[in-house]
């Protein structure tokens, strides 16, 4: 085991700064009200900066800076923004460790899920969306010999973007690295419970940016994320959160007549077929993590696999080797490398979760392992950390229904497949859902008949740039990590030109 | 299912939502009550925002919370069902305690109060700027 130096501290790789403002126009600029936040982290609840507390002002001055700054922007090459993405991509390659540990500190997550999965898949979100914009061709349509329909990609011009603290560098460069290859100029806003990490990413890469093209500003939902979600001067507003938010920022939206991105999460069914159970071999072993994967990042992913569905035939060996699997989960300090489950992100994240495994009690579900606040003692005393909980329970169970956002599996059994996909599809959302089973027709039968916009099958939580992603029902609009995404970001211009000397005689 | 009626409720005393009569005589149980924690901070609120409001959400990051706006910032409509209009000493107007339609179908054996924690946020509800965030406990419905 290692552990890597808390930032600020002998020996680490990263600080930060004691205070942050927002960047506008290439600058950092102070809270046009004054205030300001304190920003602690999950590992040890103590403060580690303060952040600008945005308001209504200071969004419409970044407002400013991205107008100023997007129509020279949006006539760029393509091939210039391309450059300025892969030069990003390489200045956090470099970088990489620094900016694991910038995550760890911020968001609570272990730093080996940082260094082998944020950070790279981050790096390569902005290389694939070099290669999509690069590689991106307009159409024509030959209406007739001599009248031809052109169909030119624009950018929107000014776009908004509001970012989740699940995965607060991750979330903003699957949002960042489209809206920048498309030519748009983005105003970002951070979660309040994660604004820093964004910042050190930018001391990395500002001087790489034209003044304006990427705005932060910080602060809270209701005094800067409103404002900024309700402007008509955005042309688009990309959000990832919960589906009450969700809706305000359509009804926002609604009123200018302006489109929306849409990321609202899930309650993702975890199906395993008897044959898993097969043969004690490599499958079985990869499965049995698939169960676990819902400890990922403590479960604060908007698809962890948070409902295991297990066919009965199996059901008491596997789950028994679930539970085990679990058990043998390390939890700790976020910053040492053998740990695989960190801190909550926030002590209201950490209540939440407890009120759940009250709940999940009261209805009957039964704990098999953990349940509880985890007192990990010593510098983590004041952290936030659960321990990682399996349920078993019944799917009408409101622990079964509603996100916990928490490293919580609850798990029920199903008799065949008809009953698996009723169970897998009796939720209100639609995000992932995971399928494991050694027969490759019922995987694909029933990767079909899940209501979801991602189906892993055979595998779970990866998330490759080129593999499409997003909700249905209630989880969502729109697909991210794909170049699909292009289309979310830029409007379509029709040249409609005739080539022809006569007129069309009717005046 | 169908939104429940939102005919004036019976006056009670204290805080919380009153539980209420449906047609046939019996009574509507109620649903949803507030933590004198809770009480307070919506009296702060209300001080600062003016009459208030309640929308349950669901799914990613900040979901599974209560989010409390300026009454009308959030509009519902035919699919929000209202679980009750909580009443507190010192706030004029009773406080409306919405959930889409769809989630109640899923919550509708539990009853909700409604507490405070410290926390940081977050979506745009108004409280999170205090430092501290509105959180739901819930127990079943005896009946």
């Amino acid at each position: 085991m290692s552990r890597y130096a808390a930032p600020g501290t002998d020996g680490a790789l990263m600080s930060y700064q004691p205070r942050y403002d927002h960047w506008i126009g290439g600058s950092y600029v102070a809270p046009k009200q004054g205030g300001y936040f304190e920003n602690p982290t999950p590992v040890t609840g103590a403060v580690f900066t303060e952040i600008a507390r945005g308001t209504a002002e200071d969004v419409e001055r970044a407002i400013d800076a991205a107008h100023a700054a997007a129509p020279a922007w949006g006539r760029t090459p393509p091939a210039e923004r391309a450059q300025l993405l892969n030069q990003i991509a390489q200045r956090m390659e470099a970088h990489l460790e620094e900016l694991a540990v910038a995550e760890s500190w911020e968001n609570g997550k272990p730093i080996r899920e940082a260094l082998a999965a944020d950070i790279p898949l981050a790096i390569d979100h902005f290389r694939y969306f070099a290669a999509a914009i690069r590689s991106q061709e307009g159409s024509l349509s030959q209406i007739d010999e001599d009248t031809v329909a052109y169909h030119f990609h624009e950018p929107l011009g000014v776009v908004a973007q509001i970012i989740p603290w699940n995965f607060p560098l991750l979330m903003a460069a699957w949002k960042l690295a489209p809206a920048l290859a498309a030519g748009n100029a983005v105003v970002l806003k951070p979660a309040e419970q994660t604004p820093a990490s964004i910042h050190y990413w930018m001391s990395l890469v500002a001087d790489l940016l034209p003044p304006g093209v990427v705005n932060i500003v910080n602060g809270f939902g209701a005094e800067a994320g409103k404002p900024l979600a309700a402007s008509a001067r955005v042309a688009k507003v990309a959000f990832t959160g919960e589906t009450t938010t969700g809706r305000l920022i359509m009804q926002y939206a609604s009123e200018n007549l302006k489109p929306v991105t849409l990321e609202l999460g899930g309650k993702s069914p975890n199906v395993f077929f008897d044959d898993v159970s097969a043969a004690d071999d490599d499958f079985l072993d990869k499965a049995l993590e698939g169960f676990t994967m819902f400890a990922l990042n403590q479960g604060e992913v908007c698809t962890c696999p948070s409902r295991a569905l297990i066919q009965r035939s199996h059901y008491r060996g596997f789950l028994d080797a679930g539970v085990a699997r679990t058990e043998a989960i390390v939890q700790g300090h976020p910053l040492d490398t053998d740990t695989m489950v960190g801190a909550q992100a926030s002590n209201d994240q950490l209540e939440k979760i407890l009120s759940y495994l009250d709940i999940g009690q009261q209805e009957g579900a039964r704990v098999l392992t953990g349940g509880v606040r985890a007192e990990l003692g010593g510098e983590l005393e004041g952290g936030y950390y659960v321990r990682p909980t399996v349920l078993e329970g019944g799917n009408d169970m409101r622990v079964f229904q509603e996100e916990i956002f928490g490293p919580v599996v609850s798990v029920t059994a199903f008799e065949d497949f008809d009953e698996a996909v009723r169970i897998a599809n009796d939720t209100l959302y639609g995000l992932g859902a995971g399928v494991w089973t050694r027969d490759g027709a019922r995987a694909y039968r029933a990767g079909r008949a899940i209501q979801a916009g991602r189906v892993w099958t055979n595998c779970y939580h990866a998330y490759p740039a080129h593999a499409a992603f997003g909700g249905y029902k209630q989880s969502g609009i729109g697909r991210e990590n794909h170049q699909m995404m292009l289309d979310h970001y830029q409007q379509t211009k029709n040249l409609l030109v005739s080539y022809a000397p006569q007129k069309m005689g009717l005046f | 299912m169908e939104a429940r009626p939102q005919g004036a409720p019976a006056g009670r005393s204290g805080d919380g939502a009153p539980a209420r009569p449906v047609a046939d005589g019996r009574t509507e149980p109620e649903r949803v009550a507030v933590t004198p924690a809770a009480a307070e901070l919506l009296r702060m609120l209300t001080g600062k925002h003016g009459p208030l409001m309640f929308h349950q959400s669901g799914g990613c990051c900040d979901g599974s919370s209560p989010m409390c706006y300026e009454r009308g910032e959030f509009r519902t409509g035919d699919s929000d069902v209202l679980l009750g209009e909580l009443r507190i000493d010192g706030v004029p107007d009773p406080v409306p305690f919405w959930m889409s339609a769809a989630q109640f179908a899923y919550w509708s054996h539990t009853h909700l109060t409604v507490d405070t924690v410290p926390g940081r946020g977050s979506g745009f509800s108004l409280e999170a700027p205090e430092g501290v965030r509105f959180l739901i406990r819930s127990r079943l419905l005896e009946d």
